[in-house]
C-alpha cells in the first residue's frame, strides 16, 4: 500500500484536517499577558474553545491550557507565535491521544424532583456524579470527565427541571511530559546579549550638521 | 507582584553609576543616558510634563527634538535607529499623544526597528476611571509592539527600561512601549546603580545554531545546479554585510533582495540580481520558479514577494535562515530551516559550501535583465516623451550621490521606483516602510534618518499624496535645522491606486484625483528653500542646488501624470507571471 492512500484518522501526527489540540503554555506570570497570547487567536479569527490559567509544578510559573480545533498547520504557526512572546517560556501542543485531561461540570437541580423521581437518582448514579450541596430547594451536583460525558448529563437531566449547568475549561497533562523543571535550568542559563555596530558620527552631530 | 527583579532578570555587569536620590523622571532619563541615548523625538502633554521638567535640566546630555505629531516622532525614531542601528526613542503624552503613535508602532512591529517608547499615564489612582486624557495604551499597543508595561511604582523604573531597551534590540528587533503613571514620574526614591540587561530567562532572542542543519544546507547548496539566493534586512539588522558578501562570492550564487535588504550588498555587485517581487526585476521573479534550491536569508517570504504561495517555488528545495523561528514554515515550506543569528550562522555555512561559479545560471539573471532593459527600464531612465518620469529622476539624482545618499521614501509609486533605480554604495541607506505601507512615513523618518547619520546626505523621495499626510514636520525641519533635502514627486494622483484602478478596475479612477497646495510657498512659509521643475532641461541644475544647498531645501518635479510602474505581478498571479507591460 502507497502513503498517500493511508487515510490518517484524527489524533495521528499527519491527519490534515482539523481536530482538538490542547495548547500548553507555560509563561510568566505577568498582567497582560493573557490577552497577548489571546489576540494571537482572534488575529486569525480562530475561536479558543477553552482557557484556563493555573500554577504550574513551578513556583512562579504559570500554566495555560487553550483547547482549540484547528488542523496541526495552523496549530504549530499558532504555538511558535505564541511562544514568541517575551514572556512565555514554552509552548506545546498536542492531540487528544496524547494528554490525559478532565474537565469539571456542576449542575443544579430541583431537590424535589430528584427525591420524588427515581430515574434522575438512576442518572446521577450512572455519571457517577457527586453532591456538592444539598438543600431544601435545590442541589448541586458535580461530575468530572469529558466534554462528551458531562454533555449526556445535561442532556438527560434536561427534562428534570435543570436549573444551571457550568462546564470548566480543559486541564490537561502531557503523557510524556517530564515536567518543566530541567527545561527551566536551560532557560536560566546565562546568554548575554550582544551590543551591536553604532555610527562613530552619531555624537558628532554638532559639527557635521546645517543648523 | 513580586519585582522583574526577583523573578526574571539576572544583573550582569555593575554599572560605575552611584546610587542616586531622585525622581523617577530624573532616573528615567539617566537610564537612557546609561543605555547610550543622544536624542529623543518626542512631544509634551500633561501626563508626561514630570519626564520633561527634568528633560529641563538634562539638555547637555540629550538632545529632545520637538516634532509637530507624535506619529512624526515615532517615524523619525523609526529613521534614526535604521540609519544608525541604535534603538529609536520617542516620547509623548497619555491619550491622544499616546494613540498617535500606534501607526508607527505597527510599522516598527513589521520592520523589526528598534524603539523604545516612553508614554505618560494619568496617575495610577485614577487608571480606569476614564480620567482627562487616560486611554488604555497597553492593550491598544500590545498586537504592535514586541513588548510593553506599565510602570506605576518608580522603583521599577531601571529594571523595565534595562529590559525594554534589550528586548528592543536583541534577537529579531522591535519596538517596546513603557507607559509611566504621573506618580510615578514624580515619586522620589533612592535608586540602585543602574544595570544593564543582557538576559530575560523567558525570552530567547537567540535561538540555538544547530550545526547539524546547516551542514544539511552546505549539501543541498554544494548540489545544486541553479541556487538564488534572496535576502532581506536580516542581514542588516544583524550587522552580517561582510559575513553574506563571502558567502554568496565564495559560491558564486546570484542574491536578489526584499526592500527591506537593499543595500546590504552595493547595487553594482556582479552577484546582485535586483529586487524581489510585486514591481521586483523581471529575472529574480520568474527565476524564482526555475531554481533548485532556494536560500532565504533574513527574509520572511511576504506576500509581496511570493506573490501566489501555490505556484512559488515549488520545483525548489528551500533553506531558510531567520533568527526568528516562527519565520521558518510561516509562509513557504523549508526543506532546512538554521535558527540563527545569520552573523553566527553564515560564516559557518560559508566554510562547508564548496567554491563554485554559476556562470550560465548568472547569465540567464542577465538575459532577462536586457529584456527588462530594453522594454522597462530604458524608456524609465531615458524617456523619449516630453514628460518626466520618476526613473529619470532617480537616474540623474544617482549620478549626482553617487550612491551615497540615505535614501528615505514614502509609500506608493515613487517608492518602487526609488528601490529600483536608487543606487547604493552603502547598507543602512535605504529607509522605507517596507511592511506596513505607511504614507506620511517619508518625512518625518527622513528627519529621524538625518539625526542617526549626520555626515551623510539624506534624500526624501515623497509623492504628492503621501506628503501632505505628514507634511507639519517641516516646522521640526525649521525649528532644529535637519539637513534634509525633501524630493517630491508630484504626478497629480495618487498614482499606485490609479494604476491599480487602471489596470484592474476599468480605468474608474475612484477618488485618486489629489490636489496639492503650492509645495515651494508651503516650504518657503517655514523658511525652507524650495524650487519647482517641470522641464528636463532644468531637472539637473535642479537637483545640484537641492544637494549642494546648506540646509534643507524642498524640491518639486512635476512628472507624468498616468505613468505605471513596471514589471508588475498582478495580485493572485505567480511571480513567473510577471508582466513588463
Amino acid at each position: 500500500m502507497s502513503n498517500d492512500t493511508i487515510k490518517y484518522i484524527p489524533g495521528d501526527a499527519n491527519y490534515e484536517g482539523k481536530q482538538d489540540f490542547t495548547i500548553t503554555v507555560y509563561a510568566e506570570d505577568r498582567v497582560g499577558l493573557l490577552n497577548r497570547i489571546s489576540i494571537i487567536f482572534s488575529k486569525r479569527k480562530i475561536n479558543i474553545d477553552s482557557l484556563n490559567t493555573s500554577p504550574s509544578e513551578i513556583a512562579g510559573i504559570h500554566r495555560f491550557t487553550i483547547l482549540i480545533n484547528e488542523s496541526h498547520e495552523v496549530v504549530r504557526k499558532l504555538a511558535r507565535q505564541i511562544e514568541k512572546q517575551v514572556e512565555v517560556l514554552k509552548v506545546y501542543f498536542n492531540t487528544d491521544s496524547e494528554v490525559i485531561w478532565q474537565e469539571l461540570a456542576l449542575y443544579k437541580v430541583s431537590t424535589e424532583e430528584i427525591t420524588e423521581k427515581v430515574t434522575v437518582e438512576r442518572l446521577l448514579r450512572q455519571y457517577g456524579a457527586t453532591a456538592v450541596v444539598i438543600r431544601k430547594d435545590y442541589t448541586v451536583f458535580s461530575v468530572t470527565g469529558h466534554k462528551e460525558e458531562t454533555d449526556a448529563l445535561v442532556k438527560a437531566l434536561e427534562p428534570y427541571d435543570l436549573i444551571e449547568f457550568v462546564r470548566s475549561a480543559r486541564v490537561a497533562i502531557i503523557k510524556d511530559s517530564a515536567g518543566f523543571h530541567e527545561k527551566l535550568k536551560e532557560f536560566e542559563a546565562e546568554e548575554p546579549g550582544e551590543e551591536r555596530v553604532e555610527n562613530e558620527f552619531l555624537d558628532k552631530g554638532d559639527k557635521i550638521f546645517t543648523m | 507582584m513580586e519585582t522583574l527583579q526577583d523573578t526574571e532578570t539576572k544583573k550582569a555587569t555593575t554599572s560605575s553609576s552611584p546610587t542616586f536620590k531622585g525622581s523617577g523622571s530624573q532616573m528615567l532619563l539617566n537610564c537612557l543616558i546609561e543605555e547610550g541615548v543622544s536624542t529623543i523625538f518626542g512631544y509634551p502633554g500633561g501626563a508626561i510634563m514630570p519626564i520633561y521638567d527634568a528633560l529641563y535640566d538634562y539638555a547637555d546630555k540629550l538632545q529632545h527634538i520637538l516634532v509637530r505629531h507624535e506619529q512624526g516622532g515615532i517615524h523619525a525614531a523609526q529613521g534614526y535607529a535604521r540609519t544608525s542601528g541604535k534603538v529609536g526613542i520617542a516620547f509623548a503624552t497619555s491619550g491622544p499623544g499616546a494613540t498617535n503613535l500606534v501607526t508607527g508602532l505597527a510599522d516598527a512591529q513589521i520592520d523589526s526597528t528598534p524603539l523604545v517608547c516612553i508614554t505618560g499615564q494619568v496617575f495610577a489612582h485614577l487608571l480606569g476611571t476614564d480620567a482627562f486624557q487616560e486611554t488604555d495604551v497597553i492593550n491598544i499597543t500590545t498586537p504592535v509592539t514586541k513588548w510593553n508595561y506599565q510602570i506605576t511604582d518608580a522603583k521599577e523604573i531601571p529594571e523595565v527600561l534595562a529590559k525594554a531597551f534589550y528586548i528592543a534590540k536583541s534577537g529579531r528587533p522591535g519596538p517596546v512601549l513603557i507607559d509611566i503613571t504621573k506618580n510615578a514620574q514624580l515619586q522620589i526614591e533612592e535608586f540602585e546603580a543602574y544595570v544593564k540587561c543582557n538576559h530575560i530567562r523567558s525570552y530567547r532572542p537567540k535561538p540555538k545554531v544547530r550545526v547539524e542543519f546547516i551542514e544539511e544546507a552546505a549539501k543541498l547548496i554544494n548540489n545544486a545546479k541553479k541556487p538564488f539566493v534572496l535576502f532581506g534586512q536580516g542581514v542588516i539588522l544583524g550587522g552580517a554585510e561582510k559575513e553574506f558578501k563571502a558567502f554568496i562570492e565564495k559560491t558564486g550564487i546570484p542574491a536578489a533582495w526584499t526592500i527591506m535588504g537593499e543595500g546590504a550588498i552595493p547595487t553594482d555587485h556582479p552577484l546582485n540580481v535586483g529586487m524581489l517581487g510585486m514591481h521586483g526585476n523581471y529575472g529574480p521573479n520568474v527565476l524564482t520558479n526555475e531554481c533548485d534550491v532556494l536560500i532565504a536569508i533574513g527574509m520572511r517570504f511576504d506576500d509581496r514577494v511570493t506573490g501566489r504561495l501555490d505556484k512559488y517555488a515549488k520545483q525548489a528545495k528551500v533553506v531558510h535562515l531567520d533568527i526568528d523561528p516562527a519565520e521558518i514554515d510561516k509562509n513557504v515550506k523549508a526543506e532546512v530551516g538554521i535558527w540563527g543569528d545569520c552573523k553566527e550562522t553564515l560564516p559557518i555555512l560559508t566554510n562547508l559550501v564548496k567554491e563554485n561559479k554559476h556562470e550560465a545560471w548568472v547569465a540567464l539573471f542577465r538575459d532577462y535583465n536586457q529584456q527588462e532593459i530594453d522594454q522597462v527600464i530604458t524608456p524609465e531612465l531615458y524617456p523619449s516623451g516630453e514628460e518626466m518620469t520618476m526613473g529619470e529622476v532617480l537616474r540623474t539624482l544617482n549620478e549626482l550621490t553617487g550612491g551615497d545618499a540615505v535614501i528615505v521614501t514614502d509609500v506608493g509609486q515613487h517608492q518602487m521606483v526609488a528601490c529600483r533605480y536608487a543606487k547604493f554604495n552603502k547598507t543602512r541607506s535605504n529607509v522605507t516602510s517596507g511592511g506596513l505601507g505607511t504614507m506620511g512615513f517619508g518625512l518625518p523618518a527622513a528627519i529621524g534618518a538625518k539625526y542617526g547619520a549626520p555626515e551623510r546626505t539624506v534624500v526624501a523621495i515623497i509623492g504628492d499624496g503621501g506628503f501632505q499626510m505628514t507634511p507639519q514636520e517641516l516646522g521640526t525641519i525649521m525649528q532644529f535645522g535637519a539637513a534634509v533635502k525633501i524630493l517630491i514627486l508630484n504626478n497629480q494622483f495618487l498614482g499606485m491606486v490609479r494604476q491599480w484602478q487602471q489596470l484592474f478596475h476599468d480605468k474608474r479612477y475612484s477618488f485618486v484625483n489629489i490636489t496639492s497646495p503650492d509645495f515651494v510657498a508651503l516650504a518657503k512659509s517655514y523658511y525652507i528653500e524650495a524650487s519647482k521643475v517641470d522641464q528636463r532641461a532644468e531637472l539637473k541644475k535642479a537637483l545640484e542646488t537641492m544637494i549642494n544647498h546648506e540646509g534643507s531645501y524642498l524640491l518639486e518635479v512635476m512628472v507624468g501624470k498616468e505613468n505605471n510602474v513596471f514589471p508588475m505581478v498582478p495580485q493572485g498571479c505567480s511571480v513567473s507571471e510577471i508582466r513588463l507591460k
